[in-house]
């Protein structure tokens, strides 16, 4: 076992010695407000790297872990994984006009996706347009989701598979924000394509949202010619932290083909509540978002798949040695913990009246070190129940999960 | 700091081979191959496995567009008893030896149906007959008998005027059925020895018809749509199927708990001496099988595989082949205790789930069982509850 452990960092301080010519590229710095920044600051908020005097600079993350996680006894064994590699292209075309594109490959290529890709152009503060592939701006995590932001190896999953993320679609829409001293008001309004039939009827056997990312054709034409609305309002108080609510909704089903009813309209509705905050006294810091899922599943359909879900997750960080630390200047050192909890089908049995279970929680507890505010190594140990839709004995996952993030 | 990461990093490695949650005890669960298998058994043991509990049908690989369930597992939790969530609903014959009628939508409800279509209604003033998933563990082992070893026990005409009968069911064999050296050919039609009713021949025919009637998936065996009744191409392969048959062949038989408690083994005693085990027969051995872990095994699954009048409380009104209406087939006690395990918590026994409890399952038994009830129902409570633990450790 200690052979596994000590290669990932082996293979670390490898890459950490490779040396590239850097005398063409300038890094960009981050945003200066970034004290003022919100969670729909995120997708401009990230280290760039400018060539020479070209207008584009470039960026991007890479994640790659190894885990050892086993269910009731029983393990897959080792495994080293890179779930993603992301680019980044943004450039200025004005002043008041900007571009930015995030192209990401997971899992080592299997999946290529374009996540962002989009137009913004400044007519004030407070009305921004934005056009092309955006990331709809449902919680927190979808908008604000690169690895090196985070101290866990997973992505929390009430976040990512109940919600889906990343979640991007093509459409347009206004965004802004309004500063007032210690305040920020921030609000963003899209109109995109959105989701279809897949999301009740998948493998899963579940309801499952993010079903509907399979679906390319989704960047090419609406599968059903209805908008999805996703909107956000957040308020940040730079003592306090942040709040925001969001909504996503619209028709998910292709109800009409060639002129032909095919079903009823049905609808999707989400609904998403999101903070972060430093507690200044510890330098806690707390993130956290809840999500509730409505959709309207046709009542003559399995009860497999459910009308309601609700899920969320809370992360606590708490930095313990700061300062330089092995030969870092500005290193971190934080132990953190995350719960995460996943109702997939919140509701009862129309035959017993009984409670329809399909449900998780999970602890884990990490500890990470950041040798530069841009990169981290994570330690997690992941403990899980998780009951099928009848309320059976859980089944309990477990094991430990190491990894690397960093931008670049 | 330094101190601190070597610290970490040896509390990581020596907790590592502990950091995997324990696994259930090996009696508590139903899931798991029967010893012996080979490695190449093991291998198909797992594809069957994966068939089974974890593939799931949609519309857009078959899924109905009628149907009753989209998985095998999703009625078989853990391979265990189901739940009233997805039982089966069957209609259409009425009388025995009588064909069911198609006409009307028999033998089975398709009760959902994906989204754009209407799932089937059941006929007013039709009788139904509603079945709750049985447990699926052990099959092999029964599949594994002879007609032989099972007519040993029949006595239709109660010729030893013991009150119980035991009648085989008789059914007509599906086209793709194959009958194997232990199966006894009755003027065409054979034994059946699987399903509520013993209509079922096989573990292929049960197979084919779960996947055609539960999820409206076809296959070469049985490629008749339940919903257009149209032969349709097939949506399950032919290896899968055989894959799901050698699976339910090789599924570990569930263990008896706390064996050597004497509160159980009164219980056991107080079974034989109320004569539930004239019906509920506990062991049997198998003869040579092809599947060497099947061959030469005595097993204990308290069942005669024969239909027995269960009397006019359990009388729906519907059968299936020669069974009367009012006869069920002896069902499996074993994995009995274990049934709130994949029946979420709760006990749903009898054919319909009717029973909340193993007492109320056996003050419901009436016909051939009125004299083991009365016996029961006249136990001391001690004694009562001895037997009740001897039935939940099976």
């Amino acid at each position: 076992m200690k052979k596994y452990l000590f290669l990932p960092v082996f293979l670390f301080a490898l890459v950490a010695n490779a040396q590239i010519d850097s005398t063409l590229l300038k890094r960009v710095p981050v945003d200066t407000s970034y004290t003022r920044a919100m969670n729909m600051d995120a997708v401009y908020n990230r280290p760039f790297l400018q060539i020479g005097n070209l207008p584009a600079s470039i960026g991007g993350y890479v994640e790659a872990d190894y885990q050892y996680m086993g269910q009731d006894g029983i393990t897959e064994g080792h495994s080293f994984r890179i779930p993603r590699f992301t680019l980044f292209v943004a450039s200025s075309i004005h002043r008041k006009i900007k571009f930015l594109s995030e192209i990401e490959l997971e899992e080592g290529g299997k999946q290529i996706s374009i996540e962002f890709a989009a137009l913004d152009l400044t007519f004030h503060p407070l009305l921004n347009l934005r056009g092309g592939v955006v990331m709809n701006p449902i919680g927190a995590f979808n908008q604000n989701h690169d690895g090196p932001k985070w101290e866990f190896v997973d992505r929390p999953i009430a976040m990512t598979e109940m919600l889906p993320a990343t979640w991007s679609n093509v459409g347009f829409g206004l965004y802004g924000k309004y500063y007032s001293k210690a305040w920020a008001f921030g609000y963003e309004a899209y109109l995109t394509n959105g989701f279809d039939n897949s999301i009740i009827s998948n493998n899963q056997n579940k309801t499952f949202l993010p079903a509907a990312k399979e679906n390319a054709l989704r960047f090419e034409e609406s599968s059903n010619g209805q908008p999805l609305f996703t909107g956000k309002i957040a308020v940040r108080n730079n003592k306090v932290g942040e709040i925001g609510l969001s909504y996503m909704g619209g028709i998910y089903n292709r109800f009409e083909e060639d002129g032909l009813v095919l079903d009823a309209k049905r609808r999707l509705d989400v609904l998403a509540v999101d903070f972060n905050t430093t507690i200044s006294a510890t330098k806690t810091y707390l993130v956290g978002e809840w999500a509730w899922v409505l959709v309207d599943v046709p009542e003559t359909y399995s009860q497999q798949y459910g009308e309601r879900q609700k899920g969320g997750f809370v992360d606590i960080v708490q930095p313990i040695l700061r300062g330089k630390l092995a030969g870092f200047d500005k290193a971190v050192f934080s132990l953190a913990c995350r719960l995460e909890y996943v109702d997939w089908n919140v509701g009862s049995f129309e035959e017993t009246g009984g409670n329809i279970s399909d449900d998780l929680w999970a602890v884990v507890p990490a500890i990470s070190f950041r040798p530069v505010s841009q990169t981290v190594i994570r330690l997690n140990y992941r403990y899980m129940q998780q009951q099928d839709i009848l309320g059976n004995p859980p089944a309990k996952i477990g094991g430990v999960q190491f990894g690397l993030s960093s931008y670049f | 700091m330094k101190k601190l990461i070597l610290i970490l990093l040896g509390c990581l490695a020596f907790a590592c081979e502990n950091i995997i949650p324990e696994p259930p005890a090996v009696d508590e669960i139903l899931d798991g191959p029967i010893d012996g298998l080979n490695s190449s058994e093991q291998a198909r043991f797992l594809a069957g496995d994966f068939a089974f509990n974890d593939e799931v049908f949609s519309s857009g690989t078959g899924l109905g567009p009628t149907f009753v369930a989209t998985s095998c597992g999703s009625c078989h939790a853990g391979d265990g008893k189901g739940h009233p969530f997805t039982t089966l609903t069957r209609f259409g014959q009425t009388a025995p030896n009588t064909p069911p009628n198609l006409l009307i939508g028999g033998p089975q409800l398709q009760n959902r149906a994906i989204p754009g279509y209407t799932p089937e209604i059941l006929p007013e003033g039709t009788p139904f007959m509603k079945l709750t998933p049985p447990a699926v563990t052990g099959l092999g082992l029964l599949s594994a008998l002879t007609d032989e070893q099972i007519l040993t026990n029949a006595d239709p005409y109660d010729l030893d005027g013991d009150g119980i009968s035991g009648v085989p069911n008789y059914v007509n064999p599906p086209a793709y059925f194959v009958p194997k050296w232990f199966h006894q050919d009755a003027n065409g039609r054979y034994m059946g020895r699987f399903g509520k009713k013993a209509a079922t021949i096989d573990l292929l025919q049960q197979t084919v018809s779960a996947y055609n009637q539960d999820m409206g998936i076809t296959s070469t065996f049985e490629p008749v749509d339940p919903f257009s009744g149209l032969e349709v191409d097939q949506e399950v392969s032919d290896q899968t199927v055989r894959d799901v048959v050698f699976y339910l062949r090789t599924l570990k038989t569930p263990i008896q708990r706390s064996q050597n408690d004497q509160q159980i083994i009164q219980g056991k005693t107080l079974f034989s001496q109320i004569q539930c085990g004239d019906c509920h027969t506990p062991e049997w051995t198998t003869p040579t099988s092809d599947i060497v872990a099947l061959s030469n095994k005595t097993f204990f699954p308290y069942t005669d595989l024969l239909l027995h009048d269960m009397g006019p409380g359990l009388d729906d009104g519907v059968t299936e082949g020669s069974a009367e209406t009012f006869e069920w087939r002896t069902p499996p006690l074993w994995g009995l205790g274990l049934s709130p395990n994949s029946q979420g918590g709760s006990y749903f026994l009898m054919h319909d789930g009717r029973a909340s409890s193993i007492e109320e399952a056996i003050l419901l038994h009436g016909g051939e069982a009125n004299s083991s009830r009365t016996k029961f129902e006249s136990l001391s409570a001690e004694d009562r509850t001895a037997l009740i633990r001897f039935l939940e450790s099976l």
